[in-house]
């Protein structure tokens, strides 16, 4: 109990922050309903990024700093190619490309720099990110290009009768939060239900001790940038349709940095957990405090959902600095 | 072969930490030095001054700060561009608010303000480590962002956000045309690497290679950790900002309110990796090789007489950028420094192998 004590008070701290927007007493509840789910979907998204940020770290110990880049990739290359062919069949097109690229960066940038410490790797992931960035664009071309999900766009109302003017929530929102969430159950269960699943998680406990029991490492890393090839496919698709397929996309890797380490890097609740968090936090700074400080300082502005979620995920890491659902990394000399 | 050092022995403790042990470095260095000052004035054309050498030397002071902090001390910051913005806003406040300051005063209190928010964007360093801590360097990165575009009192209420400063004056000297700039910037530089020099080679630098090395080791022999780890902020922050600073008034002259963006944060990484970390020649190979790639892949295609559209050129860029990144990793993690030093070694046996 008495250790718990800067868990509980960022947890106070947290529920204050949640609170605190009815001080002002014009706040409706249905509006306040209404941000927080819009938060809420928003988390949905946020975590469909950081999984494939968790998913490759967990497994092969390299922070991916090219997963924007892949979800731009991805997402440009199912917009093109659905000019040509149905959606669904761009979609597997694309999927047969990310495991392409997968093998490629498993073999010319991953194998070769195996032994290496994580800040090579991570400089190794950024000059990928930067060649991905000006490959898929001189490929698949720089314009801003649409994805049609066929989903309707318009927002409806809901619950009407409980809150005065009813919540407005969109469709698209919806359908994408289902998504994630059915693919973050797939996920799990693949992860723990599969012999490959299995091997990976054996991979990611010890690398030399899954190797001397037969698991084939190489092919192991393969599959998981595949997988997490997969996950930035769907995320790009998703937040393709909502934004525009653009060069920006590749930005909103940057959005799920801080949700990764909120929730820890190795862990694929805390990435699940830790967006949906982010994702509050940030709507609701944007909507109820962000007013409040340009008003209070006299800005030109609002945006400070830019910044909103990293500084709370640095305060959350001086709490705790492994993250949410980390491992805890102990010290030896 | 080239040069040997036979015969040259130390006999006194000062010999012994002289900064160039050996009489041809020493000479080498001071032909080096008369080039620089002397004659490259009167060579160069202004169109190099100013798009490649002063460049150079900015970014070198500042990759020589970030060297101290990743290179020396072992903290990864994905978010230095952040702290460039804080020395080149402080010195453009300090200037218009305070116009009577000498220019030198100037650098050196926004170089200060900026280890001020460099310590405190330090302390989380104390906790978390690694990927954890470069992550949660670009909270300061992010922030920094926000905060120069949307607070109106650090652009002085400009319109557009952007801002406009004076041309340097020293003195009563104006740094105006390209080669007094350049002569300014070198001035600076060696003074910023002496420093440097002396202080990684010093109790405190030792202290930050140990807190680098291994942490826990460092501490159970005496170091202290927060003050290792928030020394190196401080003094990196410093750098930077100075480097920012300059940057702003004798580079850019005018900037935007995103000039000091995450690219460029990146961009100053990728110079202490390519040139080495933990090495100060390394920070000026870094720094000349990001300078000058850009400029040599627009040329290229030109000189080959390819012709390529703007967008095509960037996208280029990019992915050649991404490549040499991976490719020097790969070949060469140690950088370009440690490339210098291998063929030095060569050379001094050369045409013998032993």
């Amino acid at each position: 109990m008495r250790k718990n004590w800067p868990v509980i008070t960022l947890g106070l701290v947290l529920l204050a922050g949640l609170v605190a927007p009815f001080a002002d007493r014009s706040t409706s509840p249905g509006f306040y309903v209404e941000v927080l789910l819009g938060g809420l979907m928003a988390g949905v998204l946020y975590s469909l990024v950081a999984l494939g940020f968790a998913l490759i770290f967990k497994a092969s110990g390299v922070f991916n700093f090219a997963q924007g880049a892949m979800v731009l990739f991805a997402a440009l290359a199912v917009a093109r190619l659905a000019e040509q062919v149905p959606l669904w069949v761009a979609m597997l097109i694309a999927m047969v490309i990310m495991v392409a690229l997968a093998w490629v960066i498993e073999r010319l940038v991953l194998r070769p720099l195996v032994n290496q410490e994580g800040v090579a790797l991570l400089m190794a992931t950024l000059g990928v990110s930067y060649f991905l960035d000006g490959f898929g664009q001189t490929i698949w071309g720089s314009d801003i290009y649409k994805i049609e999900l066929g989903i309707p766009k318009e927002p409806v109302m809901i619950l009407e009768s409980l809150f005065q003017g009813g919540i407005l929530v969109n469709k698209e929102d919806f359908v994408a939060a289902i998504v994630a969430t059915a693919l973050v159950a797939a996920l799990a269960l693949f992860f723990q239900k599969t012999t490959t699943g299995r091997a990976l998680r054996a991979v990611a406990d010890d690398h030399q001790a899954a190797q001397s029991i037969g698991i084939p490492l190489n092919r192991i890393w393969v599959i998981v940038w595949s997988v997490a090839g997969f996950v930035a496919l769907v995320a790009g698709v998703i937040w393709g349709s909502k934004l525009g397929v653009q060069f920006s996309l590749s930005q909103v890797a940057l959005k799920a940095l801080p949700v990764v380490i909120l929730g820890g890097f190795t862990s694929v609740t805390g990435a699940v957990v830790g967006g949906l968090i982010i994702g509050v936090g940030e709507k609701m700074a944007e909507v109820f405090l962000g007013p409040v400080m340009v008003k209070a300082f006299d800005l030109a502005g609002g945006g400070i959902e830019n910044w909103f979620a990293y500084v709370l995920a640095l305060l959350f890491l001086l709490v705790r600095p492994e993250g949410l659902f980390g491992e805890k990394l102990i010290d030896r000399v | 072969m080239f040069y040997r050092e036979n015969g040259q022995f130390k006999s006194t403790y000062e010999s012994d930490q002289q900064m160039l042990p050996i009489l041809q470095d020493r000479v080498f260095m001071l032909v080096l030095l008369v080039f620089a000052f002397g004659a490259v004035p009167f060579l160069v054309s202004d169109y190099l001054f100013l798009s490649l050498l002063i460049p150079f030397l900015i970014l070198t002071i500042a990759a020589i700060g970030l060297n101290l902090l990743v290179g020396y001390c072992g903290q990864i910051s994905l978010g230095h561009a952040a702290f460039m913005a804080v020395g080149a806003y402080a010195a453009y406040n300090l200037v218009l608010r305070v116009p009577q300051l000498n220019f030198l005063v100037v650098l050196l209190i926004s170089g200060l303000i900026a280890a001020v928010v460099g310590l405190v964007f330090g302390i989380p360093s104390l906790r978390i480590k690694g990927l954890y801590l470069a992550v949660a360097t670009l909270a300061a990165q992010f922030f920094m962002d926000w905060l120069f575009a949307r607070v109106k009192w650090f652009t002085n209420y400009a319109h557009s956000g952007s801002v406009q400063t004076p041309p340097v004056e020293l003195f009563g000297w104006t740094v105006n045309t390209p080669a007094e700039k350049y002569l300014f910037l070198l001035g600076l530089l060696i003074v910023f690497t002496l420093v440097a020099k002396n202080l990684v080679r010093s109790r405190i630098g030792r202290e930050w290679m140990a807190m680098r090395d291994m942490d826990v080791a460092a501490e159970v022999i005496g170091i202290r950790p927060v003050y290792a780890k928030l020394t190196a902020f401080a003094v990196s922050s410093f750098y930077v900002g100075v480097a920012g600073a300059l940057w702003g008034f004798v580079h850019l002259g005018s900037w935007e309110p995103l000039a000091f963006n995450l690219t460029l944060s990146l961009n100053l990484l990728f110079m202490i990796i390519i040139g080495g970390m933990g090495s100060l020649l390394g920070s000026y190979f870094g720094a000349a090789f990001i300078v000058m790639l850009p400029i040599l892949l627009n040329q290229l295609p030109a000189m080959l007489g390819v012709p390529i559209s703007t967008s095509m050129a960037t996208h280029l860029e990019l992915m050649i950028f991404g490549v040499l990144i991976v490719f020097f990793l790969i070949v060469e993690p140690h950088g370009l420094a440690r490339l210098w030093a291998i063929g030095k070694e060569k050379l001094r046996l050369w045409p013998f192998p032993h």
